[in-house]
């Protein structure tokens, strides 16, 4: 139990450090959050343009295209977050310090999670209350307890991918941070974030179902556009429970064996 | 397997640890593809190096760059898993106990590894909850050994990149030294440091094993600091240990008595430790 607890307080380490370096860097965070803000914006007024003179058909495609917006966003920083742990430490020159102390890479990666969850709502809620406001949008149809329930879930499945994409800084200093990027664009490629995944065509739309963005955006979109109940997105929620259950310990498999091979080759030690 | 304290504080035997790097004299084969592929040749860093070191040492490993200091302390440090041998903090295996060592050990690298944007404090406070010291009592360890180094208060909560080369290095050692570990692994601790911080660095290091009952492995090209600060040397050339002993001991043997350890260097290598630089740098960088 006591080792239990010196885990979680050593989690905190990097909970603490991550908003230390957001509180240096707080014009950066400044400008980033304008940003999303900006982003969302302009993908919400194309849901303006395509709905045209019909007030009814302009809610929709605006809700439509910002739940996509803030949904990605939030699970993009999810991602980010949790593959930058190496790429941020190799280029500050800290990797060789973290690895070599008395943490588990679990405590390590868990902390790093946590704040991802934590810097993710706080982020995208600012975006989220921004395009309401500036759309003069209306949640008095959203099931927000299904929403969120749906977001904690698909969560899990994010950050499982998040720790397999931090595997590509590790193993390559100069290129692995641009591979996690590549990473990222497919999902958001296969998961219809700003359409519906029947759009894709025939050869690429099976890759959505392997994608648990597809789900998470579905039953996130029923919740808040339908007013779903956590009963009628259950299958979705099965599907992402199951998902989650899979991905983080194969992100945390995948880690350990890139770490392994990392030692054996030296790759450590390069700052790239 | 618990630490035993009546076992060497480091034992290695036969370490050996080859990294494959770019060979740059030969194409990848004939033909078109040819052209873009490299050919690839190993580079033996540490080449079946075997010691021993005593609980309250002081040993340093002397040699110049590119000589297979770091990957020698990489090992020790669990950063880098050896080909071939074994070694052994206080009896803990370092690849399989790997938990217990990185418990037992800590490390100041040449390189001052720091979130350069934090403070001094903020890296420290992220250093005391990695190694579970109560960050209270870590920040009063961490003011009394940056005190003694002779660091100004005042500079703990500028973020680490306003402070000068030698400033860092002390919060480096203060980092290293405050999670109280029984082997401290310095590699080239003072390296780019001015005159002054240098010895200041020097003096605290001679003052760790009476203050901190810490064994000190430290690696330098720095012969007058080995001679000044080490209880034991030895001499590492191309990945392999040429020598061991006191510095007394290794002058007598290579007939240098009254000479420097730059002497004894010249006399067992057969070049000068500037030379040695310029010639493993051309190999490429393997430590």
């Amino acid at each position: 139990m006591n080792s239990v607890t010196a885990e979680i307080k050593a989690s905190v380490a990097f909970i603490e450090r991550n908003f230390n370096l957001a509180r240096r860097y707080a014009s950066w965070e400044l400008i980033f959050v304008v940003w999303n803000v900006v982003h969302a914006l302009t993908i919400g007024l194309i849901g303006v343009y395509m709905g045209g003179d019909d007030p009814a058909k302009v809610r929709e495609a605006v809700l439509f295209l910002i739940v996509g917006a803030v949904l990605w966003n939030f699970l993009r920083l999810l991602f980010f977050e949790v593959a930058d742990a190496v790429a941020w430490e190799r280029w500050e020159g800290t990797i060789e310090y973290t690895f070599m102390s008395p943490v588990y890479r679990l405590t390590h990666l868990a902390g790093q999670c946590v704040y991802a969850i934590i810097y993710g709502f706080l982020r995208s809620g600012v975006v989220l209350v921004s395009a309401v406001l500036f759309f003069d949008l209306s949640l008095s149809d959203a099931n927000l307890t299904t929403a969120t329930a749906v977001l904690a879930t698909a969560s899990l499945s994010f950050l499982g991918m998040g720790l397999m994409a931090a595997v590509f800084p590790l193993l390559s200093p100069e290129k692995g941070a641009r591979a996690t990027d590549i990473f990222g664009t497919l999902v958001l490629l296969i998961s219809g974030v700003y359409y519906e995944v029947s759009v894709l065509p025939d050869w690429l739309r099976p890759l959505s179902t392997f994608s648990p963005g597809t789900y998470a955006l579905r039953s996130i979109r029923t919740a808040l556009l339908d007013n779903a109940t956590i009963a009628d997105v259950q299958g979705d929620l099965m599907i992402l429970t199951v998902s989650g259950v899979i991905m983080v310990p194969l992100g945390l498999w995948i880690f350990h064996i890139a770490e392994v091979y990392a030692k054996r080759t030296g790759r450590l030690k390069r700052s790239g | 397997m618990a630490i035993d304290f009546d076992a060497p504080a480091v034992r290695a035997t036969d370490l050996t640890k080859g990294f494959r790097v770019p060979d740059n004299e030969s194409r990848g084969g004939n033909g078109f593809l040819g052209r873009f592929r490299r050919r690839r040749k190993e580079i033996l860093a540490v080449d079946g190096v075997g010691f021993e070191v005593q609980r309250g040492e002081i040993f340093g490993i002397l040699g110049p760059n590119g000589s297979g200091k770091s990957t020698l302390i990489r090992i020790l440090s669990t950063l880098v898993f050896p080909d071939r041998g074994e070694a052994q903090v206080f009896g803990l295996h370092v690849e399989r106990d790997a938990m217990r060592v990185k418990r037992c050990i800590n490390r100041v690298s040449v390189d001052a590894a720091f979130f350069k944007k934090l403070s001094a404090w903020e890296n420290l406070s992220y250093a005391a909850r990695l190694y579970g010291v109560p960050v209270r009592e870590g920040r009063r360890r961490a003011r009394a050994i940056l005190a003694e180094m002779g660091f100004g208060e005042d500079r703990v909560d500028q973020p680490v990149e306003d402070l000068s080369r030698g400033m860092q290095q002390k919060v480096a050692v203060a980092r290293a030294l405050f999670t109280s570990p029984v082997l401290l692994l310095m590699d080239e601790p003072t390296t780019g440091l001015d005159p002054v911080s240098k010895r200041q660095v020097q003096d605290y290091v001679m003052g760790i094993r009476e203050r901190h009952e810490a064994t000190v492995l430290l690696t330098t090209h720095d012969m007058d600091e080995a001679e000044r600060v080490c209880n034991r040397v030895s001499i590492i050339h191309h990945g392999k240990f040429i020598a061991m002993g006191t510095v007394d001991e290794l002058k007598a043997r290579a007939g240098c008595v009254g000479g420097s350890l730059e002497d004894v260097f010249f006399k067992m290598t057969g070049m000068d430790l500037a030379h040695a630089d310029l010639e493993d740098e051309t190999e490429g960088d393997a430590s």
